[in-house]
């Protein structure tokens, strides 16, 4: 991200405060921004950033609007009479400062009226500052497609008629959950990408990090906030180490642990340190948990696999997935043996949804491999890369069929 | 993607009144789901194929490039057009596909495309 770009994204969400603040009328208020910071991202290109980005932009974005309003004078009058006093006049005890507009974009674009895909589009582009065109290119969708989802996200904000407010106290622990899965999606859509032209998604995990990092600044003592934070640390770390250089995947096991980076894991296992001994406990603050036994283990072999069961027991009671089942049962196996794995995966093969899952078959496979039962664990092997729509999970379990055969 | 698959033989055992109707009425259907999709933020491309009389097979063997002109006697049933789209869940794909009007008088076939992303295991 060039010094322009990072001026633009860090304002984006405070010029956007301001005029919501001003004139009410979110949507059009977006607008009126993001043609500003495209105005802006030409001309500071050209001529440097100006002293006051943030007054810049603001005076831009405002006149695009009223220029916007002037075209439509009938419809001028219709909006400025419906407006709330509490937008046109902000009360002498409001809060001026940008810096909690952030929270209160987030929660607006993580609106629970939104599907998740738009509430991730819109987030981006609202709280990120990324532009419609970044955003598509990063989901692998034409830029139209993307221009409508987040049209249509900012009418359908405005038809449930959210407002430009912080959840009552009562919805916020839900709110905040639903933003925090939002920048989780954004994160997971950056990390698994593993080539060509994903060097645009490899920037979401970048983006997903800021956005819980600002978040964290504004509710410091939220431990799933912090949690969610050191998971993408910590997953992040690894993230050289997890491809070749032709895009196919390493598994944890064989992956080179001096290329995880070691301050980011640090920082990491920091996070996870400080919040397990003082926050109430919550999903994201075990992922991570996990995944610091692993950053601590210098090779595969010293992973301690007890405690990670002793984690995924407990991550089992909170949020109860088969994903997390599949997990566990891995560490079941590493730590009393791949029967005691393979036993919990018998059970799991019932369920109809997850027998037709790659990633269950990928994970019998693999302990079948593990018990020294090659012909059963290439069949699984084949079946898993058969069943997967992601082309580099299908060479990896495809290679590791080959190499029982 | 949802693929749409047509027999030419039985399209061609329709009267032509039958037929005429059918086709107006596909265009505008089509139109709609179109519109539809891209309202909603879904759709990635959408595409009818043209006859498969016009098709050309194209095969390289050893560096030479040879290509033949279609129909081909072998294939019953022909790739009629597709869309592509991006959305939520099968589910959702499966009901996009039975607003196509070919999945009344043909088939329509669902299945993912592959991606480049994926999780080390």
């Amino acid at each position: 991200m060039d010094s322009v770009e990072a001026v633009l994204r860090e304002q984006a969400p405070h010029v956007l405060g301001a005029l919501v603040r001003h004139h009410g009328r979110f949507d059009a208020c977006e607008d009126a921004v993001q043609e500003a910071l495209l105005a802006a991202a030409v001309q500071w290109g050209e001529h440097g950033v100006p002293e006051s980005p943030r007054g810049w932009l603001i005076t831009v974005a405002s006149r695009r609007l009223t220029d916007q309003w002037r075209s439509d004078t009938a419809r001028h009058v219709r909006e400025a009479a419906a407006l709330p006093h509490k937008q046109m006049a902000p009360a002498a005890d409001a809060v001026p400062s940008g810096e909690d507009d952030t929270l209160v974009l987030l929660f607006l674009c993580c609106h629970p009226s939104l599907s998740p895909p738009s509430q991730v589009a819109l987030t981006l582009r609202v709280v990120g500052g990324l532009t419609t065109a970044q955003i598509a290119r990063a989901f692998l969708v034409p830029e139209a497609t993307m221009a409508q989802r987040i049209s249509r996200a900012k009418q359908q904000i405005k038809a449930a008629g959210a407002r430009f407010d912080l959840p009552p106290q009562d919805a916020w622990r839900q709110r905040l959950d639903v933003v925090l899965h939002v920048l989780y999606l954004v994160f997971n859509e950056g990390y698994v990408a593993t080539s060509g032209p994903d060097v645009h998604r490899a920037e979401l995990t970048d983006e997903a990090i800021r956005l819980v990092r600002q978040i964290r600044r504004l509710l410091p003592d939220d431990g799933e906030v912090a949690g969610l934070l050191a998971l993408m640390l910590l997953t992040d770390a690894r993230r050289l180490a997890r491809t070749q250089s032709d895009g196919s995947l390493i598994p944890l096991a064989e992956q080179d642990r001096r290329q995880w980076n070691q301050d980011v894991l640090r920082e990491g296992v920091g996070i996870v340190t400080e919040t397990l001994t003082r926050s109430r406990i919550g999903p994201y603050q075990l992922q991570a948990a996990i995944a610091a036994v692993h950053a601590e283990a210098r090779r595969a072999e010293d992973t301690d696999w007890p405690q990670i069961v002793a984690l995924y027991d407990v991550l089992t009671q909170f949020s109860p997935n088969p994903v997390v089942t599949l997990n566990r049962a891995v560490a079941v196996a590493m730590a009393h043996g791949a029967q005691a794995g393979l036993d919990l995966i018998e059970e799991l093969a019932g369920d109809r949804h997850l027998a037709d899952h790659h990633r269950l078959h990928a994970v019998r496979a693999h302990l079948l491999e593990l018990a020294g039962r090659p012909e059963p664990a290439r069949a699984a092997f084949e079946e898993a890369a058969r069943r997967t729509t992601s082309t580099p999970e299908q060479r990896y379990l495809r290679a590791r069929a080959d190499r029982l055969s | 993607m949802l693929m749409i698959w047509s027999n030419p033989e039985n399209w061609d055992a329709l009267p032509p009144a039958d037929r005429a109707a059918l086709a107006g009425d596909a265009v505008a259907e089509h139109a709609a789901i179109d519109a539809d999709l891209l309202r909603s933020g879904e759709l990635v491309i959408s595409a009818a194929l043209a006859d498969p009389i016009t098709s050309r097979a194209v095969r390289v063997r050893d560096g030479v490039v040879t290509s033949t002109d279609g129909p081909y006697a072998e294939a019953k049933e022909y790739l009629a057009g597709y869309y592509l789209v991006d959305c939520e869940s099968v589910d959702r794909a499966v009901e996009i596909a039975a607003r196509i009007p070919d999945a009344r008088w043909e088939r329509v076939e669902v299945r993912a495309a592959m991606d480049v992303a994926g999780l080390e295991m």
